[in-house]
């Protein structure tokens, strides 16, 4: 795959807007969401207001919340921009991350709301047996987390030099470091409770610019459709007519096409593995408002990815396919070149802000839930196996929360080259893998059983991370034309330990760990009919969980 | 019943609920609805992908304007997404909710006695 949030960015860049603007509007929205934080903080935190909110959010603020938690820079940068370069392709790829919301919706959601109440694993261990089946979920939800908050910190270093005009390592490095110290602060703060309010002024921020730039781009053609692709192809003259009919990108070759199947595999099952998009079901009260979450979250997004495709083309038809490979960050640059050519710096500095903004909601959810994982479920669960008071329990939350913002931070300095596009799809692959059989199993087989889960998550964890070590993302990718450095992690084309062909494992592993996941249980004879009853009961009729709450 | 619901073993009130015919009613009636439409939309949506990996030309062909096929396949993609976000949240509120609580109140009635 090649990069949606490419780095490597030229030094011959064409610099538009006014860098201290941008910069400006992105302290006011960091100054103004940090200002609600500490009046919302209220003291002392237990664990359940620290990882949830002690599920005191409605359905409609939730579901804002989620499209604020799911919309990255990936999607907005990233999609815009391959749809202006790449067409068709870049929209295709939007469909998978919306339509991935049906197996919340309709299979996870409320039954996760129902069974758990601070972590993924809470569901996992349910019926099961407690302490591996949370080391194993523990492991594979951190592991999730790191990829993910991996690519958002290396986009911020990305975004760096195109959105603030500075360049260089060292600069970028600085703005790695200030995201990651406010998404810090952030989560200390203001916990579950504080990160929430900070994705919905983000969500609601996101798509009202965005709703924006989609109407006077439309505005610009007479809100004729056919008019803007019509544009887009004349200012695209190598892709042309391509640009309306998919392959562009991933039509090349028959490895490629069978790799988008594997994507859209990862895509469609992934969503509904990611552990902080989970964590956020329990930021209400009951299923009926975790229903109406992904009600909420669905017609956010799927009316963003709407909005983003004639953002994209509108970006190929304004300002130009060539213009856009020129900037800094290429594809990236197509949504803030868009509203430079449309509202000048002002609008820019408003859509460099905003995209700021949307990395630091993003990160701050990741940490949260990855920090209430280890907390929860190893310092709490394995460790004091059970037995500590939950001012500990927060405090080793709150210590966490440190370290893995210091990790996010070091880990973006060092993954700020890399292809974030892969991370973000890495990330996918490993929660449909090792997250999701293991959830369907234990929400739907009966028979289903310790040593199961352990075989699917941690095969799907272990397949997953090998293929990607194996494949051309790591190594053993053709030199790009007219260089001797290879687009793979490793850059020298002389290295290369390649084997298996496909850049999205998805397509093996998701199956594996299936498999897996049934083999385990058969082998096994244990099954706990009365923890099965308890189970299913609860999960369908929420019995017991305004009882959990009063904890 | 006993009122602890605690209790482990024959008498514990979950083990008692799930076999009764109003649970296995309500069970029956959740997986009859998510199950069937699960498939269709997963079938739909790789249908899709298949298409546009495989049949491009097909995809690419123009209905009126510049509005091609793909297009409109990849808006139906939406549609359907919208409509069974719809119809499930419309069927689930009014026809499953009553049978969860009534099965929830009887529980709450076992424990508090």
């Amino acid at each position: 795959m090649t990069s949606f949030l490419s780095a490597g960015l030229p030094a011959e860049a064409t610099k538009v807007g006014s860098p201290a603007l941008n910069i400006a509007i992105f302290a006011g929205f960091v100054l103004v969401t940090l200002v609600v934080i500490v009046k919302l903080a209220s003291g002392k935190k237990s664990a359940g207001e620290f990882y949830t909110a002690s599920g005191g959010f409605s359905g409609r603020q939730n579901g804002i919340a989620i499209a604020g938690d799911y919309l990255s820079a990936a999607s907005f940068l990233g999609i815009a921009g391959a749809i202006a370069l790449q067409g068709y392709d870049g929209f295709l790829y939007s469909i998978g991350f919306l339509v991935a919301w049906l197996v919340a919706l309709l299979l996870v959601a409320e039954l996760m709301r129902n069974t758990g109440r601070l972590t993924m694993a809470d569901v996992l261990s349910y019926r099961l047996k407690q302490r591996p089946v949370r080391i194993a979920t523990a492991t594979s939800v951190l592991a999730v987390s790191f990829f993910y908050l991996l690519a958002q910190m290396a986009g911020a270093g990305g975004l760096v030099s195109l959105l603030l005009g500075v360049e260089g390592e060292g600069a970028q490095n600085i703005v790695i470091a200030v995201v990651g110290i406010v998404m810090i602060a952030y989560v200390l703060i203001g916990g579950m409770r504080g990160t929430t309010w900070v994705q919905i002024i983000k969500a609601v921020l996101l798509i009202a610019a965005t709703a924006i730039m989609t109407v006077w781009v439309l505005g610009k053609y007479g809100f004729n459709l056919s008019g803007l692709f019509d544009a887009a192809i004349q200012n695209n003259p190598k892709v042309g007519e391509k640009l309306l009919e998919p392959g562009v990108k991933y039509g090349v070759s028959t490895t490629t096409k069978i790799d988008f199947i594997s994507l859209s595999l990862a895509l469609v099952l992934g969503t509904a593995g990611l552990p902080h998009v989970l964590q956020r079901f329990y930021t209400v009260p009951t299923s009926k408002q975790a229903r109406k979450s992904v009600e909420w979250a669905i017609w956010l997004i799927g009316g963003f990815y709407l909005l983003t495709l004639v953002v994209g083309y509108g970006a190929g038809a304004l300002v130009g396919a060539e213009e856009i490979n020129k900037a800094p960050g290429k594809a990236n640059a197509a949504a803030p070149l868009l509203a430079f050519e449309l509202g000048g710096s002002p609008f820019l500095g408003i859509v460099s802000g905003i995209a700021f903004a949307t990395i630091l909601a993003v990160v701050a959810g990741l940490t949260i839930t990855a920090s209430a994982t280890f907390a929860h479920d190893i310092y709490k669960e394995v460790i004091k196996r059970g037995d500590t008071t939950s001012d500990n329990e927060v405090r080793v939350a709150r210590i966490s929360a440190v370290a893995i913002g210091i990790i996010a931070i070091l880990g973006g300095m060092f993954a700020k080259s890399q292809n974030i596009a892969f991370l973000v799809a890495l990330a996918f692959a490993v929660a449909a893998s090792a997250n999701l059989p293991t959830i369907l199993y234990s929400l739907f087989w009966k028979r289903f059983n310790t040593r199961g889960a352990l075989w699917s998550i941690y095969g799907g964890l272990i397949s997953t991370i090998g293929l990607i070590i194996f494949s051309p993302v790591v190594s053993g990718k053709a030199p790009l034309p007219g260089t001797t450095v290879s687009p793979s992690m490793i850059t020298n084309p002389d290295i290369d330990f390649s084997w298996f062909p496909l850049d999205n494992p998805g397509l093996v592993t998701i199956p594996l760990a299936f498999f897996l996941g049934w083999l385990g249980t058969v082998t096994s004879s244990e099954y706990n009919a009365q923890k099965y009853a308890e189970m299913e009961v609860r999960s369908l009729t929420g019995h017991g969980v305004a009882k959990a709450l009063d904890h | 019943m006993s009122n602890d619901a605690r209790i482990r073993g024959d008498e514990d009130p979950y083990v008692a609920m799930q076999t009764t015919d109003e649970f296995q009613a309500l069970r029956r009636k959740f997986r009859g609805f998510v199950f069937p439409m699960t498939g269709f939309f997963l079938v739909w949506y790789f249908v899709y992908v298949l298409l546009s990996t495989f049949a491009p030309g097909f995809m690419g062909t123009k209905v009126v304007g510049n509005i091609t096929i793909g297009l409109l396949f990849g808006l139906g993609q939406f549609v359907t997404t919208f409509a069974i976000t719809f119809i499930y949240a419309r069927w689930a509120n009014r026809e499953l909710d009553p049978l969860a609580d009534a099965i929830g109140a009887r529980l709450d009635g076992v424990k508090e006695h």
